[in-house]
């Protein structure tokens, strides 16, 4: 075969996979979120968005991810520099920072779940200790800062490597002499974290935030398993479109518009920390 | 006044020592090249100085004050690295500005010495670049003028131009020697390239195996060198070394010949520069292994008594391979070292 055709040849399987398994369902998906048996219309997206779960819904996911991002952000950072630092140990410190990484979202929310249910670990604590006299119910629809607390943790403890590794390798990439020099010329410390890792670091975090923004959207698993009906966010309302009322079209829609809140936010994240022609490393 | 001052200093790192016992006094104002062979210790030193390297034993001293306790910052140098560290993200203006923001000072001012060393350093159009657009020769001057912004006491210079073409070289010493000299700056500058060494230096320190071999000006460096290392070591060809017999006092034996040299015990060895050598009538016996035209001389790789010896010699000769010549060396131009501790015999 002649090597001109080989690279097409290579990306095919790719190219196929993503078609059949992405592309099609995605029309399908389209397809079913705007039709209504008689042409195109965007009668489903006025159902869903006029349900009175709708903004309530809305609000959570956007309020969990504004709560639960910025501290993963900062988090990884930190840890990424920590770890940057480390001459020995540094692998195995890594390895057990991603533990959290390799267990699935809802075992991790039933994690945390034996932690903050009526018999879990934090009652059973504070009763030995004596702080209190009986079990509170945590997770109660009394307590919705302790459910929306809780949830915020178990996302921040399971997916804050994933910026992490991300950050870990940006900072690897960025030469030992950046700092020297801005050492020679009077930064400190701080300041050289400001004006050397942040900007160089630019890439990575683009990366990192998309993809931690999408996932926090995404949040589905760790709510379902610690707030259950009690907090609903946009994953949860698609799943009860589908499966509880069925309805496939209004599952659709709802997941068309979390679609484009994430374009949206990509967007701003790629503007907000793009880097300009001539300045990468 | 910014007289720099090494007392004792030496560098451990686990299994081995970058630097044994350094004691250097560098004038103010002066410029000083610390010249050696890769691993000779010459940068860590030079970071020593800086405060990226912290010595095992001994003390800095910059200006009457003791700062190898202080952090880089609070050391009053700027420095210029190898591969330049001109930071990617920020345009030149900021890049040379940078020092000066980082002392809070006002824009007016920041603007005002960022406009005059780039212009010293003819680089005023490139103020709104990023580095990515900019040449190694650019970048260069960039790195340069972040340190001479400052307006330090001290600049330390990292093999600033190894990293550059060798007409750009050329150009850049000439330029840096007339900036650095009009900055008035005490600078301290490291490289392996003995030419750059002797073109920019006030006083060269020639560094072997983690010491200072010798620290005196170029040319007393070229034509008195201190020890074997420094006449072998400085000077392409290097300098011609000959066994030597002691023929009575003050009287040696070199391939046949007898010379006046210094009244000394034990073994001695015959030193002479090869352009120090014309043909002539009585001298050295030499036979032609190899010739070099070289356009201004020639340059003759003989024998003399199983010994390799190289000169240089005026192109108008005639040489070839095998021929016979006797090489007249200048009484005045001869050295001698002793071989027991390769230092010169005077």
């Amino acid at each position: 075969m002649s090597t001109r055709y080989l690279p097409y040849v290579l990306i095919l399987p790719t190219l196929v996979f993503l078609c059949a398994f992405f592309l099609y369902p995605f029309a399908l998906v389209t397809r079913q979120a705007f039709g209504t048996g008689d042409g195109v219309s965007l009668d489903t997206f006025r159902e869903v968005t006029s349900y009175w779960k709708f903004p309530i819904s809305l609000q959570n996911t956007m309020l969990l991810a504004a709560a639960v991002v910025p501290v993963q952000l900062a988090l990884a950072l930190l840890m990424a520099t920590m770890v940057n630092r480390m001459k020995k140990g540094r692998d195995l410190v890594l390895y057990v920072w991603t533990i959290p990484l390799g267990i699935s979202d809802l075992a991790a929310g039933i994690i945390w779940l034996a932690i903050f249910e009526q018999s879990g670990f934090l009652n059973s604590m504070m009763l030995g200790l004596g702080v209190i006299d009986r079990p509170t119910a945590f997770l109660s629809y009394q307590h919705p800062g302790m459910i929306f607390l809780a949830i915020a943790l178990a996302e921040i403890w399971r997916a804050t490597a994933i910026m992490l590794v991300i950050l870990v390798a940006g900072i690897g990439l960025i030469p030992k002499e950046y700092y020297e020099a801005a050492e020679v010329f009077g930064a400190s410390p701080w300041q050289r974290f400001r004006k050397i890792t942040l900007p160089l670091l630019r890439p990575s975090l683009q990366t990192a935030l998309i993809l931690r923004v999408v996932l926090a959207f995404e949040v589905f698993a760790v709510v379902a398993a610690l707030g259950g009906t009690i907090f609903p966010v946009l994953m949860g309302e698609i799943y009860a479109y589908q499966f509880d009322l069925q309805n496939g079209g209004a599952a659709a829609a709802l997941a068309l518009i979390v679609l484009g809140i994430s374009i949206v936010f990509t967007l701003i994240i790629l503007r907000v920390l793009r880097v300009p022609k001539g300045a990468t490393i | 006044m910014a007289e720099i001052l090494i007392k004792n200093v030496a560098k451990h790192f686990a299994g081995h020592t970058a630097l044994s016992d350094i004691n250097l006094t560098i004038a103010d104002q002066e410029f000083m090249v610390l010249l050696g062979a890769s691993g000779c210790g010459k940068t860590t030193l030079l970071r020593i100085i800086a405060g990226l390297e912290t010595a095992s034993t001994g003390e800095v001293w910059i200006g009457g004050r003791r700062i190898d306790h202080l952090a880089p910052r609070d050391r009053g140098i700027a420095m210029v690295f190898q591969n330049y560290a001109v930071f990617p993200h920020l345009t030149v203006f900021e890049n040379i500005g940078f020092g000066l923001r980082m002392q809070k000072r006002p824009h007016a001012d920041v603007t005002a010495r960022v406009e005059k060393v780039a212009g010293l350093l003819h680089i005023e159009k490139l103020l709104k670049r990023y580095s990515g657009e900019l040449s190694g020769g650019q970048r260069q001057r960039v790195a340069v003028a972040r340190a001479l912004a400052m307006e330090p006491d001290v600049i330390l210079m990292d093999e600033p131009l190894s990293n550059l073409d060798a007409l750009l070289r050329l150009e850049m010493r000439a330029e840096l020697k007339g900036v650095l000299a009009e900055s008035r700056t005490t600078a301290i500058y490291v490289t392996h390239d003995q030419v750059e060494a002797m073109s920019l230096a006030d006083r060269i320190s020639v560094m072997h195996a983690g010491r200072i071999i010798q620290a005196a000006a170029p040319i007393e460096v070229y034509r008195n060198p201190a020890a074997e290392f420094v006449a072998g070591f400085i000077g392409n060809p290097p300098m011609n070394f000959l066994p030597a017999a002691a023929q009575g006092r003050g009287r040696w034996l070199v391939a046949g010949q007898i010379f006046d040299g210094p009244d000394h015990h034990g073994p001695i060895k015959f030193a002479i520069r090869p352009e120090d050598v014309r043909p002539g009538d009585s001298g050295l016996a030499a036979q032609v292994r190899l010739v070099e035209p070289l356009g201004a001389h020639l340059l003759v790789t003989c024998m003399i008594e199983g010994t390799m010896f190289r000169a240089v010699l005026d192109s108008d000769l005639s040489l070839k391979t095998g021929d016979r010549l006797t090489l007249t060396p200048q009484p005045d131009r001869i050295r001698w070292f002793d071989p027991a501790t390769t230092l010169a015999v005077a």
